[in-house]
């Protein structure tokens, strides 16, 4: 236990002297005139790995979708690798190539095999030679494990491998940031252990993550800091040990009974 | 108390299904005599196919191809069967390059023939994977090649022409990096067009005096039957679909002006009729255009056909488009593929792919609606009844007029519906 300590302080000073990777600042979102984030202050660095929980419709999945603009926010400050988001377009693109998703229903291509699905953006976004692409699609596949259903099309393949492609297709862009919107919520519970142990090796390899999830078992394994969100707002952060331990507001020892009680 | 514990031993094999259910008589069994009701039923249907079959069998079947009018027939059919009742096919020996070319010169009639043949070989590549890539090469030219073999003159013009799209490329490749895609849409539809406008006439006109060489002219008012509905309606059809993707997107802008354009060209264009369309085509159009231009009367009615159809084709894609998952969207987007990329290399081809039967349906409506036509008096197959009853020898055959003519549009709209149910089931194994 002082051992795991020690490597965690390491790894916090560590982070600490990273610098940010994403930076948001008094950051406010509307739905029409439903206020869905309200003063968002967080900020990410290099290397770290957050997990964000919350009830459905605390506004997590929009937050995350602000990072890359699949959302757009009215007030305050958003950035990313260095890049503000703006509706500037020039940025948004820059931004979307530097920060890969991944989403609860996968969103692969139904109508291009595995591999197609993978080079697709290399080729046409990044200008990649076909070549290189399929290598570096093959390479990615190999990974999470599938590089024999490269030739098979997304609708016959199980959910978990759909999952893990999707993680894959996302990496052949070679993104610096990763964000997982709710990745294991649509999985059977037989398929949902593959697709975390490709998330914690990607963890591994250091990359910067934003995971908003209510695995509490990937939260306490992998993550450096959890955020708890309610009603549009971040209630509660902590480290995971003292968050699921010892959670202070009363908001956030009610979602924990909840999920972890049965 | 009830004991509810259970385990299997062995797993049981697999085994054959009784001899009644499959083969021939599972079959009949199954479709045909499942039960008293459906067997009266059967014994009903087939006495039905039998009796129109009896009558509609003589009928079709009577050596009348050599006669040369329709008392001829009539003699033939007498000293047969004792009643003259019986199709008389010797109109359709006679007259069938007639419906076929219409009024065209018979003694230059490959030239329809030939681009009858290009055609094909130019639509083959989009049909079929297996044929040589290397035919899409004829798709710019053809179109140019096309018009100048079915309407003769200059070669000058069909020449010009083209350069009007190889400038269009060139603009649209010159500028590609450097404006945004709106500018560049723009430009590379503009320049063409002020080319096509201003510039092709006067240049070939001077080519043509300095180094001439022409095929013979031949007018509008020549055109006719098939010829005259397949030039209207195939490039209605292949001109439709493009446009109606744009206005399918179009409609769904974010951009005010644009959707509002879009909805009320298509709203308007649905609203009205067809036959409306083509009045103003063929009178009213000649009102707003400057006097002395002679705007061709085909090319019109072309234009109209276009627009009409394109209308309906945009509402079709739009389907499609909604039967996609947002998640599509969201996926090219975090990819980082912009608008133009991701619609042409995600979103339309699945949404393309959902339409197919809609699509089809619509090139169908749109090939069929060209007989429309013979109301601002073109000849069209149609048309052409009219002119072969108003000989006296056949005054009378209508049937069989109308049957020949069915037929030549059963051909082509019968191969467009099997082309779809073959592309649809190849795509489907593809997913």
């Amino acid at each position: 236990m002082a051992k795991l300590s020690k490597e965690k302080l390491a790894r916090a000073e560590m982070l600490s002297s990273n610098e940010d990777a994403i930076a948001i600042s008094e950051m406010n979102k509307w739905f029409g005139s439903f206020h869905v984030l309200r003063d968002i202050n967080l900020s990410v660095k290099r290397g770290e790995r957050i997990v964000v929980a919350g009830p459905s419709g605390s506004g997590k999945s929009t937050l995350i979708r602000c990072v890359n603009r699949l959302e757009e926010h009215q007030s305050g400050k958003i950035v990313v690798d260095g890049t503000e988001l703006t509706s500037d377009l020039k940025n948004i693109d820059k931004v979307r190539s530097e920060v890969g998703m991944v989403f609860q229903h996968f969103n692969l291509f139904p109508h291009l095999t595995i591999l197609e699905n993978c080079t697709l953006a290399p080729l046409w976004v990044r200008k990649t030679p076909k070549k290189e692409a399929d290598e570096i699609a093959m390479g990615f596949l190999e990974k999470v494990k599938i590089p024999e259903q490269a030739d098979k099309y997304p609708g016959q393949l199980s959910g978990g491998q759909q999952q893990r492609v999707a993680i894959a297709r996302s990496l052949c862009m070679r993104p610096r940031i990763m964000l997982f919107d709710e990745p294991t919520s649509a999985l059977d519970p037989e398929m949902i252990k593959e697709v975390l142990d490709t998330m914690i090796e990607l963890a591994d390899d250091g990359m910067t993550m934003i995971v908003v999830s209510h695995e509490m078992g990937f939260a306490r394994q992998v993550a450096d800091r959890v955020i708890f969100m309610d009603e549009g707002q971040i209630v509660e952060q902590n480290e995971p040990e003292e968050f699921f331990n010892n959670p202070q507001s009363e908001r956030t020892k009610l979602f924990l009974s909840q999920i972890l009680g049965h | 108390m009830r004991n509810v514990s259970f385990v299997r031993s062995e797993m049981l094999a697999e085994q054959t299904p009784p001899l009644t259910s499959i083969g021939v008589i599972g079959w009949t069994r199954e479709n045909l005599f499942n039960g008293w009701f459906n067997s009266i039923l059967t014994i009903i249907s087939l006495y039905i196919v039998y009796s129109f079959l009896s009558f509609l069998i003589p009928w079709v079947l009577t050596p009348t191809w050599k006669a040369t009018s329709l008392n001829e027939c009539r003699e033939i059919n007498t000293a047969l069967t004792g009643h003259h009742s019986g199709a008389c096919w010797g109109v359709i020996t006679e007259r069938w390059p007639q419906f076929i070319f219409g009024f065209y010169d018979r003694s230059i009639l490959w030239r329809p023939i030939l681009v009858f043949v290009l055609f094909l070989a130019t639509i083959a590549p989009i049909l079929f994977e297996r044929v040589p890539r290397k035919l899409f090469l004829l798709g710019p030219v053809f179109p140019f090649l096309a018009v100048w073999l079915l309407w003769g003159g200059s070669i000058w013009s069909p020449i010009f022409s083209f350069l009007g799209l190889v400038l269009g490329y060139l603009v649209w490749r010159s500028l590609k990096e450097r404006v945004n895609a709106v500018i560049l849409l723009l430009s590379s539809i503009g320049v063409p067009i002020i080319w096509w406008m201003f510039l092709t006439e006067p240049a070939s006109g001077l080519l043509a005096e300095m180094i001439p060489y022409e095929i013979q002219v031949l007018p509008s008012r020549d055109f006719g039957g098939l010829l005259l509905s397949l030039t209207i309606g195939l490039t209605a059809i292949f001109c439709s679909l493009p446009i109606g993707i744009f206005l399918a997107l179009g409609r769904q802008s974010d951009l005010l002006i644009v959707k509002v354009l879009c909805v009320w060209f298509i709203e308007f264009i649905r609203g009205v009729p067809l036959i409306t369309l083509l009045f103003v085509a063929s009178t009213l159009l000649n009102i707003f255009m400057p006097p002395g231009t002679n705007f061709d009367i085909i090319m019109r009615v072309v234009i109209m056909v276009t627009l009409f159809s394109s209308a309906y084709m945009a509402e079709v894609v739009r389907g499609g488009l909604a039967g996609l998952d947002s998640g599509q969207y969201e996926a090219a987007n975090a990819l980082g593929f912009s608008y133009w990329k991701a619609q042409r290399l995600i979103i339309m081809p699945q949404a393309l792919k959902i339409s197919i039967p809609g699509i089809v349906s619509n090139f169908i409506g749109v090939l069929k609606d060209t007989t429309l036509v013979s109301v601002i008096g073109l000849f069209d197959p149609i048309g052409l009844t009219t002119v072969v009853l108003a000989d006296m020898r056949w005054n009378g055959v209508y049937w069989e007029l109308n049957v020949f003519v069915a037929l030549c549009f059963f051909v082509f709209c019968f191969s467009m519906s099997r082309y779809s149910m073959y592309l649809e089931r190849k795509l489907r194994k593809e997913n």
